[in-house]
């Protein structure tokens, strides 16, 4: 049985959030006729083709720069990070290769590929959120990390 | 113009991630703990963005150009493989580890968060490590 945590539920900001990447991903295919995916939008930097670098700097900056600007508006939340350094490195290498070789993350797979309803994008979702789902019950609940 | 549009959409996509909350790999984690005090919020999150983005990608879809005048850029691969399900099952062990995944990994850097910086750098040496092998498969070919 589900055991809801409702004190930490937020509903209406998560939705409101959500509609927020929305209208990011869906102004972004509109207007740029591109997918908002981070991963492959950051990978295509390792290896730079000409005149197709500045647009992925252009977004990647507006990512870096999204806390400030939101700090003008409303004060910023601070995100709270337990993994140590060493499981943050191991968790940047899986994501690093896992999201290149499967060609997407949350944004290109989760938000952009189920939007297009994707097929594969199903498919790579239901994958990663499985393998998330299995890794934090094996790190809380069975190794009580 | 194709510029600050791509600037615009990035920003607009980070304002999402702080505002639902998803620059918090605590969060994150609480919704990938089904097993423990259960935090539904990201499936939220997820309805929200592909309710909006439904609608935007069926009109993109049926467009050549973008409104800007480039080239409507979709992906045309249909292959359901090997690579797509065990680099997603790589990727997802990876977010279950410290509950970051790419976007909300950059957006915490922004912030200034020094974790979010080790973080990120090693996602960089994950996906050069990736670049490499890709050259080295295609020149061995």
């Amino acid at each position: 049985m589900m055991n809801i945590d409702w004190s930490a539920f937020t509903p209406w900001s998560a939705l409101a959030g959500g509609v927020l990447i929305g209208v990011a991903a869906g102004m972004f295919v509109l207007l740029n006729g591109r997918i908002a995916g981070i991963s492959g939008i950051l990978g295509g930097l390792l290896k730079p083709v000409r005149g197709d670098a500045a647009w992925r700097v252009a977004f990647i900056g507006g990512l870096l720069i999204a806390p400030l600007s939101h700090a003008l508006i409303a004060a910023l939340p601070r995100p709270q990070i337990d993994a140590g350094y060493g499981a943050l490195v191991l968790a940047g290498l899986l994501v690093g290769i896992g999201t290149r070789y499967g060609s997407g993350c949350t944004s290109g797979h989760g938000v952009c590929g189920l939007s297009r309803l994707s097929p594969r994008s199903l498919v790579a979702t239901l994958a990663f959120m499985t393998a998330g789902f299995a890794t934090v019950f094996v790190i809380r609940h069975l190794l009580h990390v | 113009m194709n510029l600050f549009t791509s600037f615009l959409a990035g920003l607009v996509f980070g304002l999402g991630l702080i505002v639902s909350g998803m620059a918090n790999p605590a969060k994150v984690l609480g919704f990938l703990d089904l097993a423990g005090a259960w935090d539904p919020s990201l499936l939220l999150v997820m309805g929200g963005a592909i309710a909006v983005g439904v609608i935007a990608f069926f009109i993109a879809r049926r467009r050549t150009v973008s409104l800007l005048g480039t080239p409507m850029r979709l992906p045309t691969s249909r292959d359901i493989d090997r690579r797509l399900v065990g680099g997603s099952l790589l990727f997802g062990i990876g977010w279950g580890v410290a509950g970051f995944c790419p976007g909300p990994g950059l957006v915490a850097l922004g912030m200034g968060e020094v974790k979010a910086l080790v973080f990120v750098a090693a996602m960089l040496g994950g996906m050069g490590l990736w670049t490499l092998f890709e050259n080295h498969a295609k020149v061995s070919k």
